[in-house]
Order: structure tokens, then C-alpha cells, then sequence
């Protein structure tokens, strides 16, 4: 045995900082780019973004060369491609493990799970701006190709409130991932809300009519087509968004967090 | 300091650490030894707060893991070198640890070096890796902070023999300069090899603890006859309590007593000597023979 008496002590210091928020922020935002998957999820966002602006440019009569039907065309792969960011950010602390190193140097879960939330609405929010700035690069290039007259028909506060929607999309999906902590199964979930749902939750309402009056308040995806409302949601439509995203969004979100708190990481 | 009081973890009925209590102290390697299953990993887990315990708890110099400040710079912790995302680099692994550590990004080529990864090496993806490279790399991401706590489970799995004597000393400097070393092992060949203090576990309880040189003086005498059948039931008769050891008898009494034992029943031994001179392999066996798996009754039918 080399150790004897004379041998030094080292201590735990008290009086070190914590780990800041913000750095954690970095680090989970850095985490979506440096695997190979991760990388090519971002990269196709502004793949997608170019490929639906130029067929738009190329596809579309003359007339329909506007702000809004570039807008539209990256609508729907923007609408599958964040929530799915989102999920595997979480996801992927228990499907690939990493779990047990990354809470093991910030043992404060919450901290964690809330800097994976910023990161993800960030990249959605950049994406989203990113994807309106290829958009508007394409009706510009569009018009002139075409010869018709450069037609912007959003506004501005259009462009937040469609980006409001995204985000949304976005956390729903990272409430899924807090909840199922499983990447296919999250993602399936994902989609099984986004596509499935909305048709049951219709049939539902065509045939019950009390359904169909209660369905604005309780239904998420009803109630937030209001976003893409000329001039955006009155303020009936925001209580419906609100008390609709109770049942879809914070309720089940509370339930994933308070699991993903006290569950053991292995 | 690594304070473990009364820890219980329970799985429904199954009792995967049952009221364990040990020390680790500073300036001194832990050998962490048990059978797979034994509960050592899960303890591990509970020290590193991944894992809530049933009762009991452990305290890193006083303090709960998870009210430790910025723990990666004080705790070092490798709990399974291949929970990493099989897609990322090794570099980009120990980049985002010293990201969340706060320490510079020259950290990382220096743990690079301290762990023999090259610089090509290091920029392959881990699903690339063997066992001993994501090992090294757990490693390093474990020592990166400067820590003065560590607590590896498993490290040396994968490493080749040159890899766990590279260990040994990595480890030792490390406890020399008054670090707390807590490493497990299922294979009592490496624990021999880099620990100074012994803590054997087996189905979740402690079976021994103390010094390498006090469980070695502990083990007894390993025996060796032509009738080991013959040899077992005398010693029986004689209020030992022998048990089958690879080819022989592991008694817990010293070679003269069972000398005489033998003698007095005319039975002559192939071999008697001290269990320690040939490792601590027999004390292993000996100590987790009634709580691991394979059956290691000594005289089944014999000696009913």
C-alpha cells in the first residue's frame, strides 16, 4: 500500500458556481448538430425550404405567385420536421443513453429539460425565419422569371403568428418526448396528433353536435387553425387556444416532467 | 470522502441493494467487487443521484450529490463508457463536456493524450469504437474536470493488461495526490491489480470489507487430496467448513490445523498451502460462493 498518513486530502469546495443556464443552452444546442442524424435533420430544413420554394417558382400559374403560396409549400414539412427536433433532443437521452453523463454533469433535471425547450424554439424560430427568408428570395426571383408583379399578401404579424403555430407544433412534440422518453414512439405520437386526430376529432363533431360546439375549447389543432386567419385569433379564439392547450399541452407535459424528475437514468 | 449509510434499493420484492454501508476514503483506490448483478452499479448510480434509493443515503464529503456545484469539476464519474451516441465523435463528446464544465476546449486534446487517442481517432464516430477506446474515452470524460472524487464502474472492461496497468498508475497518482478513488470490478484479477482496499458485494449486501492485506490473511488455506470427498467429510467431522474450490478445498483455518486433521483421518494431501499465496481468486469465490449464482455446494449427496 502507497498511501500512508503524509498523503494529502482534497476536498469538495463548497463555493465553486454552478453550471449558468444560458451554458447549457449552448451545450443542448450544440447537441443537435454534432451527430450525423442531427446534422442532416437541420440541414434538410433548409433543404425542404429551397426544394418547395423552387417547385412553387416553376409549378404555379402566374396568379399564384405570391408571398403565400411560398409560405404554404414549406408549411407542411416545416410542420413535421421541427416537433421532430424537439423530440429527439429529449429522446434521445435515454434511446442512445447519453442520459447518464449529461444529468450526471448537471444532476438538476429540470434545468436540463428546460434548456432543451429554449434550444428547440430557438432552431424552430430561426428555421421558420430561415424558411421565410428562402420563400421571399423565391416569390422576388419567381415574379421576375414569370413576368407578373412581385405580390406580398402577409403581413408581418402573419408571419408571427404562422411562426406562433410552429412553435407550438414544436412543443407539443417535446411534451411527447418528455412523456413517451422513446424516439419512435414519441415521433409516431407526433404524428398520430398532427394527422390522426384531427380527422376523428371532425367525424366527431359532423355527427355530435354538442362535440361540435365544445371542440374550439378543447381541441388544440382546432383551435390554433385561428393562427392562420387574416389579422389573426380574436380574443375568443385565444381563450380557446388556451384552454384547448391546457388539455393537449400542460397537463400531460406536467405528468411527462414530473416522471422524467424522479425516474431512475440507466 | 464517500460516505454510504444503510442503503437499500428495491425493485418490487427484489432487493437489489440491501442496507449497505461503506467508506471510501481519500488518498486510497476502492475495488468495488461483487458478481454481475451483485447491486454495484446500482449503487454507483444512487451515488451519482441517477438513481433514487429506497432508504439510506450517500454523501460525498458530507453533501448530496445533486447540491454539489458544478459536480463534473469535483466528481468524476464513468458509469457506462457505451451510454454515448453512437453518431458523435469522441472529441465532440468530451467537447460537450467541457462545454457544461466551463472548462476551455484545449481541455479536450489534453484528455485526449492523457487517454492515447489519436487525433484521427478521436474524430471517428463512437460507433466505430472497441470496447478499450470508448472505455479510454469514458475516462477521459470522467478526469476532465480535475475532479477529486471519482467513481468508475467498470472502467477496466475492454482495456487489454497493458491498459489496466496504464490504469493502475493513472489511479494511483490520482489517490496520491489525496483524491477518493471508488472503481467496481467483476473480475477480482483487476481490483487486485489497482486497489488498495477491498469492498466485495454480492445479491445486493456487503460480504467483506478491509484492506487487500487483511482479506488476504482471512482466506485461509486452500487444499488439494487424492479423496477430496474423503477430505471434506473429515474436516466436517472436525467443525470446518470446507468448500469446493476449482480443484480443491477452501478451509478458513490455517494449513497446520488442517494438516493434523488430515493426519488423524490418514488421508494424504496433494496440496496445502496459505488460500492468499495464490490470490485472492479462492477469498472471491469463497466470499460470494453462498450468495452468487452457480451453485458451489461442496459435497453435494457426499455428505448428507
Amino acid at each position: 500500500m502507497s498511501a500512508t498518513t503524509a498523503t494529502p486530502v482534497q476536498h469538495i469546495s463548497e463555493d465553486v458556481p454552478g453550471i449558468p443556464f444560458a451554458r447549457l443552452v449552448q451545450v443542448e444546442l450544440r447537441k443537435m448538430f454534432n451527430t450525423r442524424s442531427g446534422f442532416w435533420l437541420m440541414m434538410s430544413i433548409g433543404i425542404v425550404a429551397v426544394l418547395a420554394t423552387t417547385i412553387v417558382m416553376f409549378v404555379v400559374p402566374d396568379e399564384e405567385i405570391k408571398f403565400g403560396t411560398f409560405g404554404t409549400a414549406f408549411g407542411v414539412p416545416m410542420a413535421i420536421l421541427l416537433p421532430i427536433i424537439a423530440i429527439l433532443s429529449v429522446t434521445s437521452e435515454w434511446s442512445q443513453r447519453t442520459g447518464l453523463v449529461t444529468f450526471t454533469l448537471s444532476p438538476h433535471r429540470a434545468s436540463v429539460i428546460g434548456a432543451k425547450a429554449v434550444a428547440s424554439v430557438l432552431v424552430g424560430v430561426v428555421s421558420m425565419l430561415i424558411a421565410f427568408g428562402i420563400g421571399a428570395i423565391g416569390n422576388v426571383i419567381g415574379a421576375a422569371v414569370n413576368g407578373v408583379d412581385v405580390v406580398w399578401d402577409f403581413e408581418v404579424t402573419d408571419l408571427v403568428y404562422i411562426t406562433l403555430a410552429n412553435v407550438f407544433g414544436l412543443l407539443i412534440g417535446f411534451m411527447l418526448g418528455i412523456l413517451i422518453r422513446n424516439s419512435a414512439g414519441a415521433i409516431v405520437a407526433y404524428f398520430v396528433y398532427a394527422f390522426v386526430a384531427p380527422s376523428l376529432l371532425a367525424i366527431l363533431a359532423a355527427f355530435q353536435d354538442w362535440f361540435e360546439d365544445l371542440q374550439p375549447w378543447i381541441d388544440f389543432n382546432y383551435a390554433q387553425a385561428a393562427l392562420f386567419n387574416p389579422g389573426g385569433p380574436t380574443g375568443e379564439e385565444w381563450g380557446q387556444i388556451g384552454s384547448s392547450s391546457l388539455i393537449w399541452f400542460f397537463i400531460p407535459m406536467a405528468f411527462g416532467l414530473w416522471r422524467v424528475l424522479k425516474a431512475e437514468v440507466k | 470522502m464517500i460516505t454510504v449509510q444503510n442503503l437499500t434499493k428495491t425493485y418490487g420484492p427484489f432487493r437489489a441493494v440491501d442496507d449497505v454501508s461503506f467508506e471510501c476514503r481519500p488518498g486510497a483506490v476502492t475495488g468495488f467487487l461483487g458478481p454481475n448483478g451483485a447491486g454495484k452499479s446500482t449503487t454507483m448510480r444512487i451515488m451519482t443521484g441517477l438513481t433514487p434509493p429506497t432508504a439510506g443515503n450517500v454523501l460525498i464529503d458530507g453533501k448530496h450529490y445533486r447540491d454539489i456545484p458544478n459536480p463534473g469539476r469535483q466528481v468524476g464519474v464513468l458509469l457506462d463508457a457505451s451510454a454515448q451516441h453512437a453518431g458523435r465523435t469522441g472529441r465532440e463528446i468530451l467537447t460537450l463536456s467541457a462545454m457544461t464544465m466551463g472548462l476551455p476546449t484545449s481541455r479536450v486534446d489534453e484528455m485526449l493524450e492523457l487517454v492515447s487517442l489519436t487525433p484521427s481517432e478521436s474524430k471517428r464516430r463512437v460507433k466505430n469504437y472497441s470496447l478499450g477506446m470508448r472505455q479510454r474515452l469514458g475516462i477521459a470524460n470522467a478526469l476532465m474536470g480535475d475532479p477529486k472524487v471519482l467513481i468508475l464502474d467498470e472502467p477496466a472492461n475492454g482495456l487489454d493488461p497493458a491498459g489496466i496497468h496504464w490504469m493502475r498508475s493513472l489511479l494511483r497518482h490520482y489517490a496520491d495526490r489525496g483524491g477518493t478513488v471508488l472503481l467496481s470490478s467483476h473480475l477480482l484479477h483487476e481490483i487486485e491489480i489497482i486497489a488498495d482496499e477491498i469492498i466485495v458485494i454480492g445479491q445486493g449486501r456487503i460480504v467483506a470489507q478491509g484492506t487487500k492485506a487483511e482479506l488476504l490473511q482471512s482466506a485461509g488455506s486452500f487444499v488439494t487430496s487424492g479423496d477430496n470427498q474423503a477430505l471434506a467429510n473429515a474436516l466436517t467431522a472436525a467443525g470446518q467448513a470446507p468448500a469446493a474450490v476449482a480443484n480443491g478445498l477452501q478451509v478458513s483455518t490455517d494449513p497446520a490445523e488442517i494438516g493434523r486433521i488430515a493426519l488423524a483421518a490418514g488421508i494424504p494431501l496433494v496440496e496445502l498451502r496459505p488460500a492468499g499465496g495464490a490470490g485472492l481468486e479462492e477469498m472471491f469465490l469463497q466470499l460470494t460462493s453462498d450468495t452468487q449464482r452457480e451453485a458451489l455446494a461442496p459435497t453435494s449427496g457426499g455428505m448428507a
